[in-house]
């Protein structure tokens, strides 16, 4: 896989569409998977089930090549699983902001940048990325990192965040970015949640509420 | 301050685990049958009389809005509830807590409040970005389900009653409950014309009420410990208990359960030891999420947090995240985040909107410099009194309304910030010196 150009969205679309992966095909596992989902909804209704199959077929490729998008022919062939026209599906794969129509890295480092992780710092976080060697939408050239700046990713009482994969990592300085992403890199799996040891949202320090549930 | 044992979110910090075993011993799913024997119409008016209102952001009653919903459900269009938990307002955090901590509790509140409007289903609209959130939802439906509590004949009751996460993938619209349902049908998510309501004609075209996760968890606890235990927290009309979401420039962010009505300074003097630097240092509040207008430090600071007296202040309560932010705060800058986000997350489908945050945005970053016109500040004033009102949802509103509580509040800031890119030594009278300061 080329990961080392960077394509805005627009020249992606205008370009031809790389039919590398028009073999794609669920795995056993995620056929399963598959079917199950689209149960889930009434009959007649599995154009509902777009989303959560996209989801899945992008985790089905990140397994696969280390890199979690989805590659045109790859949208076709959910779509043509629960008889929805090409573009219907083409159309919730680029509304939704979590559909990756490029490849990304191994690791989607998604900085949030809103108001509250503003307020707490997410600048230094941004600069630790970039100091660590990330490029802002683009991949690093060993494919292992993708850097974002998202919006408000709904952790606001552990800002500043960030969101690698599906892990947040909470209450970060420069410093503890840099850790994270220094662990990644060494293929290592850093702790996630608050890095300075607060118990989810709680207050810093220990509760000031629910003392008796809380054993303090 | 709210005693522990008024508290309904007993497991919001996650110190035990949240699973059906010990979310039974801190009393969720007990005799939930018996609840729903009260019948449909004594679960609404229970809820009626507790004055709960809406937690998602606009507080209508939520009783009232269940009881919109049709009596006799025609077996060829089945009723829906859809619970609202896109939670993606910037400030918000509280779904999460409930989601990942106390799953349990918005599941029996699912089956009690569809029990209450005759829905048959339940669709829970989780956020994509909240994967683990979610994962532990999915582990809770399965317990519920093996445990024999919704599904067939839910808990016992003779009552069938499903529940189905369905994930978003990142669109801040689908909170908005028309481009939620349009989100679970499998389209993009924008959001429909007004009316027909969705209790007439909801998801697939039939009657469903969309609620907000907390609104839909408290419902047992009401049911359990009466309406009037309920109605005599907070002030009248703002009734209940509330997740606040204390986010920016406290000693110690946090969520907590606290009353309706607690006073801003009690707070977070309680919860959040203190406004970094001390009281005097205290600029501006965001008292209900990024939608709603800011509030100067002495306006907020012994405001009772509730719907009615936030409006007062011009403002609102909206998801009660509050973001506090002290003097060292670059406060244009802060609200023209506030405008990017809006501008990345308008769905396109209404014009004053599509084009209208894209060009508040660029206006708000000029302004960060100082880069801009005075009258650039009455233009962009009014630019979003021609957006706000003039789209098919509300995100064109939000969009101008935390410019326009900036514009009320910080006009001074905003022509010092101009005067002095143009060279102007004096600053325009009336503007104190810390804030010029502030804004380097």
């Amino acid at each position: 896989m080329t990961t080392g150009t960077y394509n805005t969205t627009l020249e992606a679309r205008a370009a031809k569409p790389p039919r590398a992966f028009s073999d794609f095909a669920w795995t056993p596992e995620n056929a399963a998977e598959a079917a199950r989902i689209v149960a889930l909804y009434p009959s007649g209704r599995a154009a509902s089930a777009i989303m959560p199959l996209l989801w899945l077929a992008q985790g089905q490729m990140g397994a696969a090549t280390g890199s979690a998008w989805l590659p045109v022919p790859v949208i076709e062939y959910v779509a043509a699983q629960i008889g929805m026209p090409y573009m219907r599906a083409y159309e919730v794969a680029t509304f939704y902001t979590m559909y990756n129509l490029k490849p990304v890295g191994r690791y989607l480092v998604q900085v949030c940048g809103t108001t509250p992780c503003q307020l707490r710092g997410s600048d230094d976080v941004m600069k630790a990325c970039k100091d660590f060697g990330l490029v802002k939408g683009g991949n690093t050239a060993d494919g292992l990192f993708t850097l974002a700046e998202v919006e408000c990713l709904g952790a606001c009482a552990n800002a500043p965040m960030v969101q690698i994969n599906a892990d947040n990592y909470e209450d970060l300085t420069y410093d503890s970015m840099t850790a994270v992403l220094a662990a990644l890199a060494n293929g290592e799996t850093p702790t996630p949640g608050s890095q300075i040891g607060r118990q989810a949202s709680c207050p810093e320090g220990g509760p000031t509420s629910l003392l008796e549930t809380a054993g303090a | 301050m709210l005693d522990d044992k008024d508290r309904i979110f007993t497991n919001l910090y996650g110190f035990q685990p949240w699973t059906l075993e010990h979310a039974r011993k801190r009393g969720d799913w007990d005799e939930t049958a018996t609840l729903m024997a009260l019948g449909q119409d004594g679960i609404i008016d229970v809820i009626k009389a507790s004055g709960l209102r809406g937690r998602g952001g606009a507080g209508f009653p939520t009783g009232m809005k269940w009881s919109f919903m049709p009596k006799t459900p025609n077996p060829a269009r089945p009723s829906y509830l859809v619970i609202n938990a896109d939670e993606s307002e910037p400030g918000s955090c509280k779904d999460r807590e409930i989601i990942r901590h106390d799953p349990h509790k918005l599941l029996e509140g699912a089956l009690i409040a569809g029990f209450a409007m005759r829905a048959s289903a339940a669709y829970i609209y989780i956020r994509g970005e909240y994967v683990r959130e979610a994962e532990t939802l999915f582990a809770a439906v399965r317990e519920a389900y093996a445990a024999g509590l919704i599904g067939k004949n839910a808990c016992g009751s003779g009552y069938d009653f499903d529940i189905v996460v369905h994930r978003g993938a990142g669109a801040y619209i689908c909170g908005e409950e028309t481009a939620m349902l349009e989100s679970l049908e499998g389209k993009k998510g924008q959001p429909r014309l007004k009316p027909p309501f969705p209790a007439g004609a909801g998801l697939y075209g039939n009657p469903t009420t969309v609620n907000n996760v907390e609104s839909i968890a408290v419902a047992p606890t009401i049911l359990r410990r009466g309406a009037p235990w309920f109605a005599a927290i907070g002030r009248p009309k703002n009734e209940g208990t509330k997740l606040f979401q204390i986010s920016g420039h406290v000693n110690k962010p946090c969520v907590v359960e606290e009353a309706m009505s607690v006073p801003f300074r009690e707070l977070i003097e309680t919860h959040c030891g203190g406004i970094r630097g001390g009281w005097d240092n205290l600029l501006a509040v965001i008292p209900g999420g990024s939608s709603v207008p800011l509030v100067p430090a002495d306006q907020i600071i012994d405001c009772p947090m509730d719907f009615d007296a936030l409006k007062d202040l011009k403002s609102g309560l909206g998801t009660a995240a509050i973001i506090v932010m002290d003097k060292s705060t670059d406060i244009v800058r802060a609200i023209a985040r506030l405008s990017y986000f809006y501008k990345h997350e308008s769905c396109g489908q209404c014009t004053p909107c599509r084009e209208g945050t894209g060009w508040m945005w660029r206006v708000m970053e000029r302004l960060v410099e100082g880069k801009a016109e005075v009258h650039e500040i009455d233009l962009l004033l009014e630019v979003t009194t021609e957006i706000e009102g003039h789209t098919i949802c509300a995100l064109g509103d939000a969009a101008a309304w935390p410019i326009q509580g900036l514009i009320r509040h910080f006009r001074p800031e905003l022509e010092a910030r101009i005067a002095k890119r143009k060279g102007f030594v004096q600053v325009p009278a009336g503007v104190p010196e810390p804030m010029a300061i502030a804004a380097e």
